[in-house]
């Protein structure tokens, strides 16, 4: 394998790594404020797919108005999935909360193949991201620069928010103990809205992303995605953003490279995650940058 | 006027009563002692105080408005902290970001003020970064600002969560077995440090106790609570001597003095 070549698998396994790390933080989020797996999560990023569909090719709005929509109404839907599945159940116990998040998942993939039909629709690709620009001997499209610039710029707007603002030290103590924080004063109920209303926008970000890397959308796409971004919350220790986008990094990483060293391994590119995380759960199950787990009473 | 009351309040968790019909009332200023034995349903009137449960009966009167079920945040914004029996500080956070934490329902400046750190924003962390140094520096623990909360000393603890309830600005504090675990040395130094920032801070202060010679030391007046039901209120000297007082304590096997 030339250098050039391995360059732009590297380039390509930085961008898928990147998609994964946005993904993966809304797990990772949700799972550290409320010790919940949303398992809607994979379904709201195809739900994002979809309203980029919508906005560029049904109502014909030009990408740059149409995509911050998109955003918007992701989460706005992260949301109402709070608000409708499990804020209810706050006080119930954790299993059925979790089996309120299985319930979402299966209900946004079911409502999506009825109201937008099981067959595979072309995801609108503007030129500006699939031109192809040469480095050297290669040529990879500008949005496999595109992606990394995006995701950093996303992961250093919310590690701000989180470390730095008001709300992100509500986030922080929420996380801990959410009694204590209400005695802080801290409006829990917001704070795991804002949550999220947070995943969910990155998750829309990664679907975008996702839709102009791989230009096709269906109803289940989530699914594996969305199984692989745990999967990479749970590698950097979930409940840590920053575990979150390190697991994704290594696991985009991780996959495109097996397939360009391995290629007769291509089929087993979704098993080497499960692998991965076998791995992970067997000799440090609490991911790489993941806190000692200490139960809470 | 009483700064608190607390009119026939009573919690029924399904068939077992916690609390039942308790009555009682605390004057600005006072520090007032609640006491009995374990599982008498103390710590029941702190939660339905703080809003952490909804009494099943009865009204919660806070400086004339009645908070009864009121959220537990909006509660702490009206100005009631607590501590707790069991301390439950951030313990993976630093002594300063616990109260800083405590601070933040005081910054007026909203989410995008902070993101873009308009003046405003810059000024207040500053305020607020200054009064959360002082208010440690008070409480003895302005060596301690960047330790990892769960590294303090069990002393030094309870000074924090005490620090960080003081940080939310509250009329009145409920103070949840402030000594426990303490020895007589230490328990005497936290009745002096109470009644220090009860100065200081212009504070209410209702206390749970398990310590005698602190719990009799410090208050002003006293309430016994057994099985749920208030069988006394006065003085200490009234409780001492008080039959009934001396027969719910008797009655149990543990050392309530443990």
């Amino acid at each position: 394998m030339t250098i050039d070549l391995f360059l732009q698998h590297l380039a390509n396994g930085i961008s898928l790594g990147s998609l994964y790390a946005l993904i993966a933080i809304g797990y990772t989020m949700v799972y550290g404020i409320l010790r919940l797996i949303n398992f809607a999560h994979g379904d709201i990023f195809m739900m994002a797919t979809y309203f980029a569909f919508f906005g560029v090719i049904t109502f014909g709005l030009p990408w740059y108005i149409s995509f911050p929509i998109v955003l918007l109404l992701t989460a706005l839907l992260g949301m109402t999935v709070e608000l409708v599945a499990y804020r209810p159940l706050r006080d119930a116990p954790k299993i059925s909360i979790l089996i309120s998040a299985i319930g979402a998942s299966f209900l946004l993939e079911n409502l999506a193949i009825v109201l937008f039909g099981g067959v595979p629709k072309p995801f609108p690709t503007p030129e500006i991201f699939t031109d192809v620009i040469r480095v050297g001997s290669v040529s990879i499209q500008k949005l496999t620069f595109y992606i990394p610039a995006v995701a950093i710029i996303c992961l250093t707007f919310l590690l701000y928010l989180v470390n730095k603002t008001k709300t992100g030290m509500a986030m922080r103590a929420v996380s801990k103990d959410h009694e204590t924080a209400r005695v802080m004063g801290v409006n829990v109920d917001r704070i795991i809205l804002v949550t999220f209303g947070l995943g969910s926008f990155l998750a829309a970000v990664g679907g975008i992303m996702w839709g102009l890397k791989f230009p096709q959308i269906a109803p289940l796409m989530g699914v594996i995605p969305g199984l692989k971004c745990f999967i990479a919350a749970v590698i950097g220790g979930i409940g840590n953003i920053k575990g979150a986008v390190i697991g994704g990094f290594i696991l985009g990483i991780g996959e495109i490279l097996l397939i360009a060293f391995l290629p007769n391994l291509t089929g087993y590119r979704d098993a080497f995650a499960f692998i991965l995380l076998i791995v992970i759960l067997l000799y440090k199950p609490t991911g790489i940058m993941g806190e000692k787990l200490t139960e809470k009473v | 006027m009483p700064i608190l009351e607390l009119n026939q309040i009573t919690m029924q968790f399904g068939g077992l009563t916690a609390v039942k019909d308790f009555d009682m009332e605390i004057n600005p200023g006072e520090i007032v002692g609640l006491i009995g034995p374990n599982g008498a349903g103390k710590t029941t009137v702190f939660n339905m105080i703080t809003g952490v449960y909804k009494p099943t009966r009865g009204a919660i009167i806070f400086r004339d408005k009645d908070i009864t079920g009121l959220r537990p945040d909006l509660i702490t914004k009206l100005g009631i902290a607590r501590t707790f029996q069991n301390i439950r500080l951030f313990k993976g956070l630093s002594v300063m970001e616990n109260v800083l934490i405590a601070n933040h329902l005081h910054i007026k400046a909203g989410f995008m003020e902070a993101i873009a750190k308009l003046p405003r924003y810059r000024a207040e962390e500053k305020a607020m970064i200054a009064k959360s140094t002082a208010l440690l520096e008070r409480v003895g623990l302005k060596d301690n600002l960047n330790d990892p909360a769960g590294s303090l000393p069990y002393g030094l603890q309870r000074r924090l969560e005490i620090a960080r309830a003081l940080a939310t600005s509250p009329k009145l504090m409920l103070l949840d077995e402030p000594a426990a675990g303490m020895n007589p040395k230490e328990a005497e130094d936290l009745t002096r440090f109470i009644k220090e920032i009860r100065d200081e801070f212009d504070l209410t202060i209702f206390l749970i106790e398990h310590h005698m010679d602190v719990v009799m030391n410090i208050s002003q007046r006293i309430y016994v609570l057994d099985y749920g039901v208030a069988i006394a209120g006065g003085s200490p000297a009234e409780i001492q001597s008080n039959q009934r007082v001396i027969e719910a304590y008797l009655g149990v096997e543990e050392d309530v003095n443990h």
